[in-house]
């Protein structure tokens, strides 16, 4: 047998120490950086091009770097940012914007409404590969004196301001970008955000320092590093460990365990993020009595209280609480006696049942296949028989822009402009890729809605098309997701209504 | 056949099968379900945007054309642009490689010296409780996956008792000027000792992840082929001219025992490489697995291709220099 010696064992152990000593956390002293696991990796720098511009999640990133158009806030209502007033003339044919004073790019050069022009027309060329092109080219002929822009309005788009704090609405500096181009700004981004980058290790992390001149004032933590960590067990461990003071999107099962520990608080708060089922109108689902069965038989608040431990809103349309055409009357009540009713109507029952498929993913948001096998479960004892195919994301994208989704398919629906045309209208409105019902009846209501001036009379349109979508049962909202946040006992942070976590709002606790 | 025309016979065929690859991925990525335009279509675009868009990613072509395009883009050593990440995909693959082979390399150098000891630990004390104890680890090395094996390491060296780093390949607040992405090399051609340190503290836990089951496997192989050599009559004279049974495994049956294991190490070490995918995953390295990964969620073809292209060049060479050293060491082979 193999003897060690007290000398070589102290070696040993000389040798295990040095080597465990680098970068090991420290529980009791002060926060000098702020480390936070996140749950995406960040592909590109642009915020305005390519898939990851339109990915909700990496946002928070973006928007730690770059400033949108207009602010949005934690609640989700909009103030001023990098514009300081805007709206439309009288007839709603111009724009105007009132551009910022003072604010300076990280470089140091003066941010000025030329930047402000360039990235809307940047935005709006097909060239650049914007994929939300399709709003930005509604305005044109910009033209800026001082701080003031007005611009053209080629064709009404009553969210325009909106999506200025939406996906791609990001400022980007004319200058420096004409300068170094594409792949010199990929090597080295600025914004005018409260963070800038200081170095970019791809997959891995990004190291932030504050903006010291931020119009919206310094942040708290001089650097953050972020890192990618898209696996959600390594999230829990970093967080556990102190590796990393503040992560999301961790099990709720862990979030529940992790958020009662000495060390550890959690945040748990609604986001514009739904579980829904697209009903695609074809074979069996051209019923109502089928639709109406399938909506009826599913307890929301069942499957949110026994599957995400109680996390989670249940929702009756595609509009979650705080989007601004929430109606909490419109209720498609849980109600199995009706359904057998309804499905009786059409000549099925639990020995004839009503077949069809349902698609779902697994692992792709919390318990999404676990979710659709308690609404199976459901359905059956109504009468609905349902086979569950599972697929990817990226063949749902694809099935869905081709119009070939099965009968039934989860999906989840980000919103973090809260805004009726970004749920129920692209989501229901037949011309729209991403509908799976496409039916003249509803067309018909959505239609005159796309460029209804009164804002008042649009928002009450729009729940007037979300009543009448409930009635007929042609979609199934399920729930609107609650956000975990776990976070250091020292670091106090402000949970966004969109769902970015954003280091610009953590302070000290 | 001698060495020279065996080379050129292996280089023609690997060359045959790196283009046969190259079809192959480029057809698979594009047949499976889910394109990156669908990945990319926000809510509201047309069928036009659907349109335009698939023009500007070269999508709407036909496939041959597509391929024809591609690979006279890579005999030009273009392989395209990346969709997700919008860099040139030859920069971008061979800026990982280097994190991804430093990291297998060091998988491999544990899984030698794990399997090595244990093999000949079970031999010393062969037919004892020692041997079935290393037989069961064995056993357990080899049946639990390296990805099962990287959470484990998490939760017990990175949570219960925090020894190691948990993601990365290096701390953020070290400074690097570093002209490679060979990190590990060159901080130790640098004397940068602080940087290898910290990258050794980095690569311990996704390396031992790797390193586990092929630990294994070398392990069973030497020590059965260790113990067929120990009953070998050459070791048994050794014996008798009364050599330690320690200096008898070491100095006699060793260096015969070995060239079996050396050359499954050898082929093993593709499977490593494979393996890095998920293990760097978890471990949020940033190497080529990592990258992969991301590749495949975004439906970045131009990056799959690149990617699977690399490892493939990788994976042929590999083997091509295995039979050709086993060439060189067999003269049985040398000579047929």
């Amino acid at each position: 047998m193999p003897n060690f010696s007290r000398r070589s064992l102290l070696k040993l152990s000389g040798a295990t120490l040095a080597l465990s000593s680098v970068g090991l956390p420290a529980f009791a002293a002060p926060i000098d950086e702020l480390v936070i696991a996140y749950n995406v990796n960040l592909p590109s720098w642009d915020p305005t091009v390519g898939p990851s511009a339109v990915n909700p999640t990496i946002q928070g990133v973006y928007q730690s770097v770059f400033d949108q158009f207009i602010l949005q806030k934690p609640d989700l209502s909009f103030a001023p940012g990098l514009l300081t007033e805007w709206g439309w003339n009288a007839d709603k044919t111009q724009v105007h914007m009132t551009v910022r004073d003072g604010v300076k790019w990280h470089d140091g050069s003066p941010f000025t409404a030329e930047d402000v022009v360039w990235s809307l027309q940047r935005a709006a060329d097909p060239k650049t590969g914007n994929p939300i092109q399709f709003t930005w080219k509604n305005l044109a002929n910009f033209k800026a004196d001082g701080n003031k822009i007005t611009a053209d309005v080629v064709q009404f788009d009553p969210t325009i301001f909106k999506w200025m704090s939406f996906l791609t609405g990001y400022v980007m500096p004319k200058a420096y970008y004409e300068k170094v181009g594409a792949a010199g700004f990929e090597a080295k981004p600025i914004g005018t955000g409260p963070y800038m980058v200081d170095h970019f290790e791809r997959n891995s992390y990004v190291r932030l320092k504050a903006n010291p001149h931020y119009w919206g004032g310094k942040p708290e933590f001089d650097t953050v590093t972020i890192k990618f960590v898209p696996d959600s067990a390594s999230r829990v461990a970093q967080v556990e460990s102190g590796n990393a003071h503040v992560t999301l999107e961790v099990p709720y099962e862990e979030y529940d365990r992790l958020k009662g520990k000495a060390r550890l608080h959690g945040y748990a708060h609604p986001i514009t993020d739904i579980g829904m089922i697209f009903l695609n109108n074809d074979s069996v689902m051209k019923d109502p009595n089928v639709r109406q069965a399938a909506c009826h038989s599913v307890n929301k608040k069942l499957i949110i209280d026994r599957l995400l431990s109680g996390y989670g809103v249940p929702i009756d349309t595609l509009e979650a609480p705080g989007y601004a055409a929430y109606d909490a009357s419109i209720k498609v009540p849980y109600d199995p006696a009706l359904a057998k009713k309804k499905l009786a109507a059409s000549g099925y029952s639990t020995k004839k049942p009503v077949k069809f498929k349902i698609q779902t993913t697994k692992g792709y948001k919390p318990k999404d296949y676990e979710m659709i096998q308690a609404i199976v479960g459901m359905w059956r004892k109504v009468g609905i028989e349902a086979e569950i195919e599972v697929y990817e994301i990226a063949k749902h994208f694809e099935l869905r822009a081709a119009h070939k989704l099965a009968p039934a398919a989860f999906y989840d629906w980000g919103n973090s402009i809260g805004d009726p045309t970004t749920s129920t209208g692209f989501a229901m409105f037949g011309p729209s890729p991403h509908s799976s019902w496409k039916t003249k009846d509803v067309d018909a209501r959505i239609g005159p809605l796309w460029s209804e001036k009164d804002e008042a009379k649009r928002i009450a349109g729009w729940k007037a098309v979300d009543r009448y979508i409930a009635e007929q049962c042609d979609v199934l909202p399920l729930l609107q997701y609650v956000q975990p946040i776990l976070a250091d006992k020292r670091v106090k942070v402000v949970p966004h209504g969109s769902g970015a976590l954003l280091p610009a709002l953590m302070t000290r606790a | 056949m001698d060495l020279l025309a065996r080379f050129l016979i292996r280089l023609f065929s690997t060359a045959i099968t790196l283009f046969g690859v190259a079809v192959i991925v480029f057809t698979v990525v594009r047949v499976v379900p889910g394109n990156p335009i669908a990945m990319m279509l926000p809510p509201g675009a047309t069928p036009a945007d659907i349109v335009r868009l698939k023009a500007l990613y070269g999508l709407d072509k036909s496939i041959p054309q597509q391929f024809v395009i591609w690979f006279w883009g890579v005999l030009h050593g273009d392989f395209g642009t990346s969709i997700s990440l919008r860099q040139p995909v030859l920069g971008l693959v061979l800026g990982r490689l280097p994190a991804t082979l430093e990291l297998a390399t060091m998988a491999l150098v544990m899984a030698i010296l794990i399997g090595g000891a244990s093999a000949l630990t079970a031999v010393r004390f062969r037919g004892t409780q020692i041997e079935t104890g290393i037989d069961v680890a064995n056993g357990a090395a080899l049946s639990i996956p390296d990805f099962l094996w990287g959470l484990l390491l998490i939760i017990f060296f990175g949570v219960l008792i925090p020894l190691f780093s948990i993601s990365g390949r290096i701390s953020p607040d070290l400074q690097l000027n570093f002209e490679t992405q060979f990190y590990l090399i060159e901080s130790i051609v640098r004397l940068r000792f602080d940087v290898t340190a910290n990258l050794l503290a980095h690569m311990f836990m996704p390396a031992l992840a790797l390193a586990l089951p092929l630990a294994a496997i070398i392990g069973q192989l030497l020590k059965q082929s260790l113990k067929e050599t120990m009953e070998l009559d050459y070791v048994t004279l050794a014996r008798t001219k009364g050599y330690s049974e320690t200096r008898v495994i070491l100095r006699e049956a060793l260096r015969n025992a070995i060239l079996p294991t050396l050359t499954l190490t050898g082929v093993q070490f593709t499977f490593l490489i494979g393996g890095t995918v998920i293990v760097e995953r978890l471990f949020s390295y940033e190497g080529l697995g990592n990258m992969a990964i991301d590749a495949v969620v975004n439906r970045d073809l131009p990056l799959i291709q690149g990617i699977v292209i690399c490892f493939a060049v990788i994976f042929t060479a590999v083997n091509l220099v295995v039979d050709l050293t086993y060439a060189a060491l067999n003269p049985r082979l040398r000579h047929a």
